[in-house]
């Protein structure tokens, strides 16, 4: 039995390890993560505006609710580093002068604050620090307000606002090209004439404080200063993605458990079936000497817990190495001061009771059996097995089968219940495999779509705001620029009834050749002249069909309010915003032919030429390119895919091992006396092989198809489970995931096939005649 | 020698100082200590001894199923002591028919088909059912062994090893686990394929009475033939009796 002990540890430890990895990576990024927002005084509601006298954050202060408020000077720079070409853009944001901001406090890991009576001294965040080499007394250009300075870096921090940070509208985070500066707000007030005035404003609430209401309060407070809409933490960029994956978390820590524990399960009641058989008069003899009925379930029970036991530990210790495995890879990319890895005594104790529970609900008919039959009755031998005509040779197909073919087919479909849960149990090793290689396909799709179908340009660029049609044409003259196409950019709010959504509208050229409108069946939706056409996730939030009248809340420019009507919902994967045609959106708008940027095709033997043109024109506050998109985008989800490919890899073979190992087992022994009879007839090795082999390899051959429907519907789930509005998650899996699955799962069946195999040449052919059944 | 009916007088098998050692940890069981013997064409033979005499050993060895430590045997002038594995699986396959205490039959296979599994891969096999009436059970052809009596199951295990058209047959305690009417039906099986065959056949036994059947009985004791006698007057297996 140490083969199948072996087998059953492999597959309960896998459910207790990815179990426990996922609990506790869940718990403990949620542990550092409010640990760190408590101590570093995380903001509860943020916004953003024009330019507000200071004697503004009284008001707010007062509104009901409110506990905390720090007003900050916030922009947008671009700045330029030596020895990189590429254009790399920044938020710079105020600190209070002493060096002590109320809120989002700053985690000093390296040098110090910068010093409020020098304007040329910045702290940066640790990813961008890292992406480029930077320590403090490194230096670096920018342009604030026009203006290139030369600044000097004096820290290296981290904040609660950024544990993730994103460039706004970004797919990935993007470490080389997008960066968080920290400057004094005397400095930073002084260079954006923001002396005695904010343009920005963090702050907390008290415990009782009705969001919805102080949000309600503060839009109508700063709504004339060009308040861009508050908003709560939930969307906060940098933890409305830690949620999220909070969520992914969540949803893997009960899919893939269950899915080893069911199997442990299986196994534990196939095995405990066969040794209660071969016990059998054992146990008539314990009876006969006086032993009860709940003695002998006790010592089964005991069998059972002890043989899962070698799982429950390893499986503890593996999740526990893997959490801190897990951990370090979402801190290369989530930044916090510190990981505290926790593991709650409750999770282990809960583990072990599921998987005690599972396995002996898995082995309680047996053991029902085991200790309900009269001694007199399990001392006899068991009655011959029954066997009957199998189902296809009934239908005729099975006439021309060898013997051994027939008795294969007989086997399978005398123990049915068996065979069909070896079948589900390979079929979920298959699952696992195909659901890991479901991020990576669905990923690559989404990025295919969105930035090879979708945009075609080189690289955009964004203004600092909105400007005359005419700076298209001061695009369009640089050399290196081949086609140049505008786009229009407005922060809205969008009511229907009693809901609301605070998004964008996306302005785009009818005829658009950079930037297509696609739907999910990659066809290009064309842009009514007029209305508005949203991604069919929004329509779903706002409750909206086409025909439906919207109302706009303008977050920019007039701040008016318009009705505009519905015309088409498209599907999407990324985002949720509202696309119109440029010139009814301006129309809208009243602003004439305003635009917020423009997508280049470029030259690109002019390609660093046009980045240090575009970091020098003040009316450009940014540029992305495409390449530098897609690339990054895969080098951030390499690392995570590829550890999770390898767990999923390394599961699915465990199970697979497992069920078709076991399986093998138990049919061997079961098996072994008529396959030695059938050695001594004359059969061959390989003869006798493919009676047992065959059987699983029958078995492994309809789990596979089985598998492939399993593990499209289990990423079906996952990518339901995972959709937001930040991202759907198309249901893709390539050709290859599949083979790539199929293959694993043929290999490992291989592996206990060939471990049986070894058994069968040396079946002892003697021993067998001497004995009865 | 034996004169048979036909008058030919051929040896199936010759042994020559047939020794088997076994080692039972540190102990050493010499099971057949220096067998000296012949089976011939068309004879059927009782090999008689208690348990551990050696009689099991010697079948074994003889069917290809074990090696033997010394000593030599033949079957048709080849030397089986020096065939491999490969030789050995071919032999049994082609020229041996076994019968087992215990039947040893596929149970998910039907009367019928536990012996298409021997003619499937025989060389010069009979049609099953021609097998199966010739042991009286052309009534049973579809039914399993769970549905079959031991006696009904020993009849199939004996169409089986014919089936082969083998040379010779060798029987393992035949009806050690039969009751003894049964049995006789089960020896009569066999002694009407010796006639009508004319298949040489061993048959080890710790059943006196069943020598009574024998063209020449073999006793062994102890691992060492002790006496070869022929039956002057041999019984038909319908006049034993135990």
């Amino acid at each position: 039995m140490k083969g199948q002990v072996f087998a059953i540890t492999l597959v309960v430890m896998s459910g207790v390890a990815t179990f426990i990895m996922f609990i506790s990576t869940m718990d403990s990024l949620d542990l550092t993560r409010n640990r760190f927002y408590r101590d570093y005084s995380f903001a509860d509601v943020f916004v953003h505006l024009k330019r507000a006298p200071e004697s503004l954050k009284e008001k707010i202060k007062n509104v009901p609710g409110v506990h905390q408020v720090e007003t900050r000077v916030s922009a947008y720079v671009k700045l330029s580093i030596d020895g990189f070409d590429e254009p790399v853009n920044a938020r710079i944001i105020s600190i209070p002068d002493d060096g002590r901001p109320l809120l989002n406090r700053l985690h000093i890991r390296k040098g110090r604050l910068a010093d409020p009576a020098k304007d040329n001294e910045v702290v940066i965040n640790e990813n961008f620090a890292q992406a480029h080499g930077f320590n403090p007394g490194d230096a670096f250009a920018a342009i604030i307000n026009g203006k290139w300075k030369r600044l000097t870096i004096t820290g290296i921090a981290l904040s609660p606002e950024f544990v993730l940070l994103m460039k706004p509208e970004a797919m990935s985070p993007d470490f080389k090209h997008y960066g968080v500066l920290w400057m004094s707000r005397k400095a930073l007030g002084k260079a954006y004439d923001m002396e005695g005035a904010f343009n920005n404003v963090a702050l907390t609430l008290h415990r009782d404080a009705g969001l919805s209401d102080v949000l309600r309060d503060l839009d109508q407070i700063v709504g004339r200063y060009g308040g861009y809409g508050a908003y709560g933490r939930k969307d906060q960029i940098s933890h409305r993605l830690l949620s999220e994956e909070f969520k992914q978390l969540q949803t893997s820590s009960k899919i893939f458990p269950t899915i080893f524990i069911c199997v442990a399960a299986f196994l534990l009641n196939v095995v405990m079936s066969r040794t209660i058989n071969t016990q059998r008069e054992q146990i008539a003899a314990l009876k006969a000497f006086g032993y009860h009925n709940l003695d002998i379930g006790l010592h089964y029970g005991k069998l059972v817990v002890l043989m899962i036991l070698p799982g429950l530990l390893l499986g503890t210790a593996g999740g526990i190495w893997f959490g801190h495995l897990l951990g370090d890879i979402y801190m290369a990319v989530y930044r916090f001061p510190f990981l505290i890895y926790t593991l709650h005594s409750g999770v282990i104790i809960a583990v072990v009771l599921i998987a005690i529970a599972s396995a002996l609900v898995g082995t309680l008919h047996t053991l029902w059996r085991a200790a309900g039959q009269p001694p007199a009755e399990a001392m006899r031998p068991e009655a011959p097995a029954q066997y009957r005509v199998s189902l296809i040779e009934r239908l005729g197909i099975g006439r021309r089968l060898s013997q051994p073919s027939r008795i294969i087919a007989r086997n399978i479909e005398r123990k049915p219940i068996r065979t069909f849960l070896s079948i589900v149990g390979i079929a979920a090793a298959c699952a696992t495999m195909i659901s890991s290689g479901f991020f990576k396909d669905s990923v690559t799709h989404m990025v295919n779509v969105q930035f090879v179908l979708s945009q075609k340009e080189d690289m955009t660029v964004a203004f600092t705001e909105p400007t005359s049609r005419s700076a298209l044409y001061e695009l369009q003259e640089l050399a290196g620029v081949r086609y140049a196409e505008t786009y229009r950019n407005v922060p809205v709010k969008m009511i229907h009834g009693h809901r609301s959504y605070k998004t964008a509208i996306r302005g785009i050229e009818p005829e658009s050749r950079l930037h297509l409108l696609l739907d999910t069946r990659l066809k290009r939706v064309a842009l009514p002249p007029a209305g508005i056409m949203l991604t069919d996730h929004l329509g779903k939030i706002l409750d909206v069909r086409p025909g439906d009248l919207l109302t706009i809340e303008l977050l920019e420019g007039s701040r008016s309010t318009r009705q505009v009507p519905v015309v088409a919902l498209t599907k999407q994967y990324l985002g949720v915003m509202g696309y119109m045609d440029v010139r009814a959106l301006n129309r809208l708008l009243g602003e004439g032919d305003a635009i917020s940027g423009a997508h280049l095709v470029t030259d690109s033997l002019y390609r660093k030429q046009l980045f240090r043109r575009f970091v020098q024109m003040p009316r450009v506050s940014g540029t992305v390119v495409r390449t530098d998109e897609i690339r990054n985008f895969h080098e951030i989800q390499a690392k995570g895919m590829l550890f999770f490919t390898f767990i999923a890899t390394l599961m699915a073979c465990f199970i697979s091992f497992g069920v078709v190992y076991n399986n093998a087992r138990i049919t061997f022994s079961e098996r072994s006396r008529e396959l030695s009879s059938l050695r001594v007839l004359g059969y061959t090795r390989g003869e006798i092989s493919y009676i047992l082999l065959g059987e699983l390899g029958l078995i492994t051959f309809i789990a596979i198809p089985l598998g492939f429907l399993l593990g499209y519907w289990l990423c079906g789930y996952i990518a339901q489970a995972l959709a937001s509005d930040l991202f759907r998650v198309p249901l893709i899996i390539e050709p290859k995931t599949f083979s790539l699955a199929a293959a694993v799962v043929l290999a490992s069946a291989s592996v206990s096939g060939l471990i049986v195999r070894h058994k069968l040449d040396h079946l002892d052919l003697v021993e067998v005649l001497k004995t009865r059944e | 020698m034996i004169e048979k009916k036909e008058g030919t007088v051929e040896a199936v098998f010759q042994v020559r100082d047939l020794t088997k050692i076994y080692k039972m940890g540190e102990v050493e069981v010499h099971a057949l200590r220096g067998v000296d013997m012949e089976l011939f064409s068309g004879e059927l033979v009782v090999l008689l001894g208690p348990s551990g005499s050696g009689k099991s050993t010697l079948l074994n060895i003889l069917g290809g199923l074990d090696t033997a430590t010394r000593g030599f045997v033949s079957y048709r002038g080849r030397d089986l002591t020096k065939a491999n594995e490969q030789e050995l699986t071919e032999y049994r396959r082609f020229h041996v028919g076994f019968v087992f205490q215990f039947y040893n039959l596929i149970s998910s296979l039907t009367a019928r088909e536990n012996v298409a599994v021997v003619t499937e891969i025989a060389g010069n096999p009979m049609v099953p059912e021609d097998a199966l009436a010739l042991v009286g059970l052309t009534e049973r052809l579809d039914h399993f062994p769970a549905q079959l009596s031991g006696g009904e199951q020993q009849r199939v295990a004996i169409a089986r090893a014919i089936s082969k058209n083998p040379e010779v047959l060798l029987c393992d305690e035949p009806t050690g686990a039969l009751d003894s009417k049964t049995g006789i039906v089960v020896l009569e099986a066999l002694e009407q394929i010796n006639r009508t065959l004319g298949t040489a056949t061993a048959i080890i036994t710790h059943n006196v009475d069943i020598a009574g059947m024998a063209d020449r009985v073999v006793h062994l004791s102890n691992g060492r033939i002790t006496e070869v006698t022929a039956n002057k007057m041999k019984k038909s297996a319908s006049e034993l009796q135990w």
